[in-house]
């Protein structure tokens, strides 16, 4: 009885916060769209008994579904959603490496500290920051106008409102997230491991191909997920940085909730987005249970 | 049949495989390794002990390569090693937290320094069974380290550092994280091993029990300097200081001042009481303070007054420490010298002799004390 209490606590929590605004969404996007309050039909009234139970189930319909593929705005964003998601994270990958390598191999008193680093963006709002990039990289931004004043070049790069500015919003926001568990893995490993490859005949470099990396391999795929799975569904970071041309699914669902005021086509597209997401949240669980089984 | 003792230290004309040459270290201001000189023949388990922070891992590892000498050179096989990289070097080391590669299994761990060679890939299969078969792990191939006991993973440590075969093997505490019956039987696989491979190895120890049992010459080591490197029976028997003697086993040492007299040497340790007899091949002026060195086991204990006893004291029993097979007794005699005596315990110990408070007399031969420089 204690057992089933402690358990049913997390599973409330996951059933109130999760399950139930999923099954909200879920049902309207089964509706259609109206001129009212909520700008849906139909509406559950639980009021009117079985009746009316019966007759709002049969107002469902998949029609926004099928809506989905008969414009190819919709599975052309989701493409491009996983497009951009992959290679952001690749590149936060190859920014954040390095930087927790460093971390992990830097004096024990320095680490603390460079932990702070890591974290301090956290302490302003996001919003903020990104819009600060805006500042950055437009053409009389500042990246430009230090380009134009050392004369690497003669014109403005044209860097805002483009999928490279987008990169670097999202590798810029996601770094810690990426950081944070490679450096965990680097900082566990025993350095007499490497010492171990040296001496059984390995380089600098080919010790650290056979020895580093495998060890980091689970921090490695923790923060690629983390990384990963935020920025297929990113909506500010696009809406700020891109331009016209880059299409992302967090931008189309907010089109489709605020400009078009469609709510249900706009449902059908964040149930499509959960589903795509459950792969990678599947396996980002299934790489933890495993870690953690080679750990005990 | 006489058997020809292995004891190339002894033989001038034997070429050493490791020479140390007037080797320091420092580190910033600290001398780890002191002005070093001493060779290690080949085929021999030569200990390096010490307590810790003596310099021993120091001197191990800058036989690695992971630590070049600040001054003096370092020969292996006539060669200078201080401009070879650890991993170009003929030498293999077992490390003490052992070191596997915890994302690979034991055949992979055992198989990596061969695969870095470039051996075919049939000849490293080869080998890795070899090892396998040397070290009793065959059943366990397939496991990763974290799947395999303490005892195995020791031995998976040791057949990976020997798979490429060195000239060279360095075991750095390679027993301290076994518990005290599986570490015995260990100590008797490493000589088993070592004696059908026929690898020069080089322990780092802090137990000195270890060291007696494997090694064929024990380097005792203090301040980065080595005190005495001899064979363990001369290192127990024949310490050269009082350094050696006390942390070799359990000894008495007596302070006192010598005389000439006979064969050897009185030794008068305290106003009133009659001097001790030991022999000794060192010379000491008259006069000269020194250290009388006796182990507990050389010396007897007895009820009555012994016949033709060199030394004879009489004393009161304060302490017994029961060991199970021995009895250490601690006699307090009339000048407060306490003095360790050791028996056998051959009899149940309901029926032993002496208990505490008893007086009693404890002899010892003229050769049983060393007498060591003071």
């Amino acid at each position: 009885m204690q057992r089933f209490a402690l358990i049913a606590l997390p599973y409330f929590w996951l059933l109130a916060l999760f399950l139930v605004p999923f099954l909200i969404v879920l049902k309207i996007s089964l509706s259609d769209v109206a001129l009212a309050i909520p700008p849906y039909t139909p509406t559950l009234d639980l009021s009117g008994g079985w009746g009316a139970f019966k007759e709002f189930l049969s107002g469902l319909d998949f029609e926004n579904f099928e809506f989905l593929t008969t414009d190819d705005l919709y599975w052309k964003a989701y493409l491009s959603s996983v497009q951009i998601a992959t290679i952001a994270t690749i590149l936060t990958l190859i920014a954040a490496y390095p930087i927790a390598y460093g971390m992990a191999n830097a004096p024990d008193h320095w680490r603390p500290t460079l932990m702070m680093l890591v974290i301090l963006p956290f302490w302003t709002s996001f919003l903020i920051r990104v819009y600060s990039w805006v500042g950055i990289l437009s053409n009389e931004g500042y990246l430009n106008q230090f380009l134009l004043g050392i004369g690497i070049i003669s014109e403005p790069l044209t860097i805002l409102n483009t999928n490279t500015a987008v990169y670097i919003g999202i590798v810029y926001t996601y770094l810690p997230f990426m950081i944070l568990p490679i450096y965990s893995a680097l900082e566990r490993l025993d350095g007499s491991l490497l010492e171990a490859a040296e001496d059984l005949g390995c380089s600098r470099a080919s010790a650290f191909w056979l020895v580093t990396i495998p060890l980091s391999k689970n921090g490695i795929i923790a923060g690629c997920f983390l990384v990963f799975i935020p920025t297929i569904g990113e909506f500010v970071i696009p809406s700020l940085l891109g331009g016209s041309q880059t299409l992302m699914i967090g931008k189309v669902l907010w089109e489709e909730f605020f400009n078009n005021r469609d709510w249900p086509v706009a449902s059908a597209v964040a149930v499509i987005l959960l589903l795509i997401l459950i792969i990678p949240i599947v396996l980002f669980q299934r790489n933890e249970q495993k870690q953690r089984e080679a750990e005990g | 049949m006489s058997q020809t003792v292995f004891a190339p230290w002894n033989d001038p004309q034997a070429k050493p495989l490791i020479q140390f040459k007037n080797v320091t270290k420092r580190f910033g201001d600290f001398v780890a390794i002191d002005n070093q000189s001493f060779d290690i023949y080949a085929r021999e388990f030569f200990a390096l002990l010490g307590p810790s922070g003596c310099g021993k891992t120091t001197m191990m590892r800058m036989l690695a390569g992971f630590e070049t000498p600040t001054e003096g050179t370092i020969l292996l096989a006539g060669q200078d090693i201080a401009p070879i990289p650890p991993n170009k070097r003929a030498v293999n080391m077992m490390f003490q937290s052992y070191a596997l590669f915890p994302h690979l299994s034991v055949w992979e761990n055992i198989a990596f320094g061969l695969k870095r060679d470039k051996v075919a890939k049939d000849k490293i299969a080869e080998r890795v069974e070899q090892m396998l078969k040397l070290t009793r792990l065959e059943k366990f191939a397939k496991r990763k380290p974290h799947q395999i006991s303490g005892g195995q993973r020791q031995r998976v440590a040791l057949a990976r550092s020997l798979a490429k075969a060195p000239k060279l093997l360095l075991l750095d505490e390679p027993l301290g994280a076994l518990d005290a019956k599986l570490r015995q039987e260990t100590q008797f696989e490493l000589m088993d091993i070592q004696e059908t491979t026929g690898t020069t190895f080089v322990i780092v120890t802090h137990d000195q029990e270890e060291a007696m049992t494997v090694a064929s010459r024990v380097a005792v080591m203090d301040h980065g300097r080595i005190i005495q490197a001899d064979t363990p029976a001369n290192i127990y028997e024949m310490p050269n200081s009082v350094y050696v003697a006390d942390f070799i086993g359990e000894v008495t040492i007596i302070e006192g001042r010598v005389t000439k007299s006979g064969n050897g040497y009185d030794v008068a340790f305290a106003e009133g009481a009659p001097p001790l007899h030991a022999e000794s091949d060192k010379v000491f002026q008259n006069g000269q303070s020194c250290h009388l060195a006796i182990r507990p086991e050389k010396v007897t204990v007895s009820a009555e007054p012994p016949q033709d006893a060199a030394n004879a004291v009489q004393g009161r029993i304060l302490d017994i420490a029961y060991l199970g097979n021995l009895s250490t007794y601690h006699v307090e005699l009339p000048s407060g010298q306490i003095i360790k005596a050791q028996t056998a315990n051959t009899r149940r110990l309901s029926r032993r002799s002496f208990t505490w408070e008893d007086t009693v007399w404890l002899s010892w031969t003229a050769t049983a004390g060393v007498l060591l420089e003071g």
